[in-house]
């Protein structure tokens, strides 16, 4: 509940603030700003609609004990890989990534497995690929983004093998 | 780097300041289309598992979900807009384009990390930065510092749910990544346009 208040008072602040400085560069650029987010807006709500209500139904198909299944505890370079896949196969938000990840380290999977698991959950989660980034920005730099992010998650659970538990 | 956009009504009050390269906006891609696909079939398969019932569940649940992230939706665009008007476009293309070097990557990583708010903050300012000749790179380093070490979701969701110690410790294992990450999509994106007008797809 704080957080999230928080989180929009930074937000509307920062909207104000960067607003502030466009209406000091003149009205003309002002209002045109705020046209051109304002019609953003309107291209993007119809699109996160369909994300946001949809997600659900995506979530309520994939059974999360497949994802939690495939976190293998100690199962080295394979777990890794199988983690990467899990992540960017979980549906939902961050409670559900984080707390998948929580499951697995609590039912004995490796670190670096997790590890590998919540960067790819946060790099290339398909549910937020689709639903979030892909409205927003256009599609060819999303999936080269994607595609470039793919060593990460191995990079990361490597740098984890490498310097140990938390 | 953005796609040109020949097509994109410029508005008349710009006629004075330089032009800015709009952005393309297609109300319906192929992208929208698969997902609603997909969409409607885990609609038909929950429908089939937990009967009417199930479906208006989860309807009602992320109608409400969907009315409360809206407000932020719109923060999020006027946000992107505001600051793709205010940056001045041979700057931003200085400090964060594609011959900005270690510098854009570390700018954009910087910046990832101290932007507030969720994806519906980033991915419009992501696009916004775009949009004013920032390049794939340093936007690649913007976008994965803030799904990886941006303090939003760290502190919201991720020390909450998976306790300080882990968070911090995936925090600091993710640092160099965000730079890596834009080093190798400037490197690919070199080899893969090697000119911004060249057409050669290599799929």
């Amino acid at each position: 509940m704080s957080a999230a208040l928080l989180i929009d008072i930074l937000l509307w602040g920062s909207v104000i603030g960067v607003g502030l400085i466009a209406f000091r560069r003149g009205r003309p650029v002002f209002v045109a700003s705020l046209r051109e987010g304002s019609m953003d807006f309107i291209n993007i709500a119809p699109r996160i609609a369909l994300g946001v209500i949809g997600s659900g139904y995506i979530a309520a198909i994939i059974p999360q004990e497949v994802i939690t299944g495939w976190l293998g505890p100690d199962s080295g370079w394979l777990g890794v890989a199988s983690a990467v896949v899990a992540g960017a196969a979980t549906p939902g938000g961050p409670v559900i990534g984080f707390s998948i990840g929580t499951v697995a380290l609590k039912s004995g999977g490796g670190v670096p497995q997790v590890v590998a698991y919540v960067v790819a959950w946060a790099l290339f989660a398909f549910q937020r690929v689709i639903l979030w980034e892909i409205p927003f920005m256009p599609a060819r730099f999303v999936w080269f983004r994607c595609a470039v992010s793919v060593p990460f998650p191995f990079v990361a659970a490597a740098i984890a093998m490498v310097i140990g538990k938390p | 780097m953005s796609d040109p956009s020949p097509n994109h009504p410029a508005p008349a009050e710009d006629a004075e300041s330089e032009p800015r390269p709009g952005r393309v906006r297609k109300p319906i891609g192929w992208s929208t289309i698969i997902i609603a696909v997909l969409v409607a079939v885990s609609a038909a398969l929950v429908w089939r598992r937990d009967g009417t019932d199930g479906v208006l569940d989860i309807l009602t649940h992320d109608l409400s979900l969907f009315s409360g992230i809206l407000p932020r939706v719109l923060a999020g665009c006027l946000l992107g807009a505001f600051i793709s008007e205010i940056l001045p476009h041979e700057k931003v293309s200085r400090s964060l384009g594609p011959k900005s070097g270690l510098m854009g990557l570390l700018i954009g990583t910087a910046f990832g990390a101290i932007l507030p708010g969720g994806p519906f903050t980033a991915y419009p300012v992501a696009s916004a930065l775009l949009a004013v000749g920032a390049d794939f790179g340093a936007t690649i380093a913007m976008v994965v510092s803030w799904t990886l070490i941006g303090y939003g979701r760290a502190v919201a969701w991720e020390i909450p749910i998976m306790g300080t110690d882990f968070t911090l410790w995936r925090i600091l294992i993710s640092l160099p990544l965000p730079v890596l990450a834009g080093a190798l999509g400037r490197f690919v994106y070199v080899r893969l346009y090697p000119k911004p007008l060249a057409k050669d797809d290599e799929n």
